[in-house]
């Protein structure tokens, strides 16, 4: 990957969202700051209506925020009209949501090589990028499937191929996890690490505590504002003290 | 934890002596529970008394060595035959503490609940890790200390979704508490009204 570990991917500052005006306005994100480094894996743990998904969208460029600044990679988000934007996010950003968004009329592997064919990648090349994605996450055998011949956990698979896919540099995933087994679980942390380890800035929204272990940093998330971060430690004699052995 | 069991069934393998029993424990169970050596001869000088296993004498090279009794074999096996008791790890701390916390005025339960969430997720990425390191490089040997880390995981992430059940609890009571509140005053009669009623009733 041709990004530097440890050079900041994505910046939050003083970031806020409101939605709606007057008594009935709801601030879903007040006062973020936030930086994610490239080959940093972060996971966003939160209750229930936190503002863990506005912040996933605004970072995926997604939504505007109400004031404060965005930057992925140095750029202000700000500054890119809808064209700029929408490459941006082609290009260098990946992004599962919560309801995976997949294209119910293409098979699972155009589904995923879609974002590199809109960016003009070959049709070929695409598509054997799009097999090799989907090796990543396990699910070689539905290539050719379409949305309404997969499980749910089949469909959310796909959208975590399609959001690795390419060089993405800041991938971003809204519970990705929900509709998956324990294991497959587990398979889709492994995929989320291992792209970390190869220099992309992941952020990850979880509310499985499992989930979130596998990040570098864990961010808590109340009523729009971070409210606490945890880092391992990396100390397992200290560590396993501490569990009273 | 108990000590003599594990040792007793170290012996029931081969005889064995002190520091070799404990190298061959904390090998077996990952290192996670660090065994000191004087702990060894203590339980060892006790489990020869009780009859459970017999000193053999000297190795020729200074080590007393200890073999298990016919006694001690049957020990062992209903070690293994009876489930873990209980109360056996878990005088829960935590569930003490927070029980307290909630009794006690002027203690903020939401503030401990969160300290306590952030650092059983930061243990839980520590055992995540080791346990990512082991697995990626695993020797047949550490079979069973990937067994010890994936019971502390376990453990953690439980703790992790009692500490979110307790802090939902909470709300709801909040939550309780204020429509109740707002009732009362809605109908303009004060809480202290409502308990002279119901003393009365
Ligand atoms: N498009 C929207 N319009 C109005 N309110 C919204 C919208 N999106 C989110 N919200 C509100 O913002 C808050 C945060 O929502 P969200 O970011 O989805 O939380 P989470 O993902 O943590 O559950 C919630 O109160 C939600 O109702
Ligand atoms: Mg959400």
């Amino acid at each position: 990957m041709s990004v530097q570990r440890g050079q900041q991917v994505l910046e939050l500052a003083k970031v806020c969202r409101t939605f709606g005006d007057g008594a009935t306005s709801v601030a879903a994100l007040r006062d973020v700051d936030l930086t994610i480094d490239a080959g940093e894996f972060v996971a966003v743990m939160g209750p229930s209506g936190s503002g863990k998904s506005s912040l996933l969208a605004l970072s995926g460029g997604l939504d505007r925020p109400t004031s404060g600044g965005i930057f992925v990679e140095s750029t202000p988000l700000a500054d890119l009209g809808l064209n700029e934007l929408a490459r941006l996010r082609r290009r260098a950003v990946g992004y599962v949501f919560q309801d995976f968004n997949l294209v119910p009329t293409l098979t699972a592997a155009e589904n995923v090589a879609l974002p590199l064919e809109l960016d003009g990648t070959p049709s070929r090349e695409a598509y054997r990028q799009a097999r090799e994605a989907m090796d990543l996450v396990g699910i070689p055998e539905l290539a050719n499937r379409f949305m309404d011949e997969m499980s749910g956990g089949q469909q959310q698979r796909v959208a975590i191929a399609r959001a690795i896919i390419g060089e993405r540099r800041l991938i971003l995933a809204d519970e990705p996890t929900g509709a998956l087994d324990s294991t497959t679980g587990q398979g889709v942390m492994e995929v989320l690490r291992s792209r970390a380890d190869a220099g992309a800035a992941v952020m990850l929204v979880t509310h499985e505590a499992r989930h979130a272990a596998w990040a570098d940093r864990v961010v808590f998330i109340r009523d729009g504002r971070i409210v606490d971060q945890a880092a391992a430690m990396h100390d397992p004699a200290m560590l396993l003290a501490q569990a009273g052995f | 934890m108990s000590i003599r069991h594990s040792l007793l069934a170290l012996l029931q393998d081969q005889p064995r002596y002190g520091y070799q029993l404990r190298v061959e424990f904390e090998s077996r169970t990952g290192a996670t529970w660090p065994l000191n050596i004087g702990q060894v001869y203590t339980t060892l000088d006790r489990l020869e008394r009780d009859g459970l296993v017999q000193n053999d004498g000297d190795d020729g090279e200074g080590h007393v060595i200890y073999s298990i009794t016919p006694e001690g074999s049957l020990a062992v096996r209903s070690w293994f035959d009876a489930p873990v008791e209980r109360n056996n790890p878990p005088r829960n701390e935590l569930a003490i503490k927070l029980a307290l916390a909630v009794t006690l005025p002027g203690v903020d339960v939401a503030a401990i609940i969160q300290a306590q969430r952030v650092a059983s997720i930061r243990a839980l990425q520590d055992y995540t890790k080791v346990r990512r390191d082991t697995a990626a490089n695993q020797r047949p040997a550490d079979t069973a200390w990937l067994l010890v880390l994936d019971s502390l995981i376990f453990q953690t992430e439980a703790e992790v979704r009692w500490l979110d059940l307790c802090e939902a609890r909470m709300v709801q009571q909040a939550e309780a508490a204020k429509s109740q509140s707002a009732r009362q005053q809605s109908t303009g009669v004060t809480s202290e009204e409502v308990r002279r009623a119901e003393a009365r009733r």
